[in-house]
């Protein structure tokens, strides 16, 4: 069907994983389902836990991807450390600027309310 | 000068196994086609770490406006269509599942089969902008822009306000409404540059699939093209609740 030009995974050059065809569309149907309960999250009252919700699956949606489509769980140690760290120094970004921003809040809040009357 | 000494006395079986040994793609400068593929894929991941924090900046402006002023978003989120977000989310992983298998298909030397998945893969990624457009123009006209230039239109404040439920607890607009349209722009804007980059990437892989470029032996660029366009992927991911989802 594919004549000559199939190579041998054997004489595979890179040694990749190659991901069967069922686990990506399993992770595919992982993520539509996840998504859906994102949905359908948004619709309950949850206060300020929805933020947590939400993003806590949109976090376990983000490890499938890097697993499965991004090969990750496959690839070379070096390159999961590189993205691991890239979202601790992201995290350590954020986390520390919203730290810096909130303390400031008062006195920016007593500043605005002076000003508008 | 020496090699090609070496060459001519060695004669043409020589010159053949010369021509086996060294695939067609490989650069003179790597020693096998697994150098040169490890190396691309460490320098590719490096890329997308740059972009994690690239876009950092701007998810760190997105929490901390939203951590001082929640009720700018709690107001805002009602001018953005949830529907609209999860077809587009629904539709980029789309877009992530036939790029996944344009890879399997290079990895097995199935050239048929990459070129579908990835002409799959730039229609969902058409149809995706399609969507992104749709939105941007019905804010156009809604005059729901950036701050500085927000000028809600009267009368389109709750086009989206469907099930009703807001529509009494935010009555009132707060201050500074258009700072959430700033962050929402810069957002999805530079999120929509990078979908157009990556169509245009899938485009060149296409070109090269079509001319049989790439095998299990060689499919370098369409895994790391892949590798972009999962990591789009991704972020939209977090952009559609931290958006379209607010309460």
């Amino acid at each position: 069907m594919h004549k000559s030009t199939v190579t041998p995974i054997t004489a595979h050059a890179n040694h990749e994983h190659i991901p069967s065809i069922r686990s990506l569309v399993a992770t595919f149907a992982i993520l539509i389902v996840l998504t859906v309960v994102t949905l359908y999250g948004s619709t309950l009252s949850l206060g300020s836990a929805e933020i947590w919700f939400s993003m806590g699956i949109a976090s376990v949606k983000a490890v499938l991807v890097a697993l499965f489509f991004m090969h990750l769980k496959h690839d070379k140690p070096f390159n999961v450390l590189i993205v691991v760290f890239s979202l601790a120094f992201a995290a350590i970004f954020i986390g520390l600027t919203m730290v810096d921003a909130n303390a400031y809040q008062t006195e920016i809040n007593t500043y605005v309310e002076s000003e508008l009357k | 000068m020496l090699n090609q000494t070496a060459a001519n006395v060695v004669g043409s079986q020589g010159q053949e196994n010369h021509e086996q040994s060294h695939p067609r793609f490989l650069a003179h400068h790597f020693h096998s086609s697994e150098q040169q593929f490890d190396s691309g894929k460490l320098g590719m991941w490096l890329f997308l770490i740059t972009e994690v924090m690239f876009f950092s900046g701007l998810f760190c402006a997105y929490a901390v406006y939203r951590s001082t002023h929640p009720e700018i978003f709690i107001y805002a989120h009602q001018f953005l269509d949830a529907n609209l977000g999860a077809t587009n989310t629904i539709v980029l992983l789309c877009s992530s599942l036939t790029m996944a298998l344009a890879v399997r298909s290079a990895q097995t030397s199935q050239q048929k089969m990459l070129v579908v998945y990835l002409t799959l893969t730039l229609i969902f990624a058409a149809v995706f902008l399609s969507i992104k457009y749709v939105e941007y123009s019905h804010k156009w006209h809604a005059g729901l822009l950036w701050a500085g230039d927000f000028h809600p239109v009267a009368g389109h404040e709750h086009a989206h306000d469907g099930d009703g439920q807001d529509a009494g607890k935010t009555t009132v607009m707060p201050r500074d409404v258009g700072v959430f349209f700033s962050i929402y722009y810069a957002l999805t804007g530079l999120h929509g540059i990078h979908i157009l980059g990556g169509m245009g990437a899938i485009i060149w892989i296409l070109i090269r699939a079509v001319r049989g470029d790439f095998n299990a032996e060689y499919y370098a660029p369409v895994d790391f093209v892949g590798l972009y366009w999962h990591l789009v992927d991704l972020i939209w991911i977090f952009l559609f609740p931290l958006l379209y989802l607010i309460h």
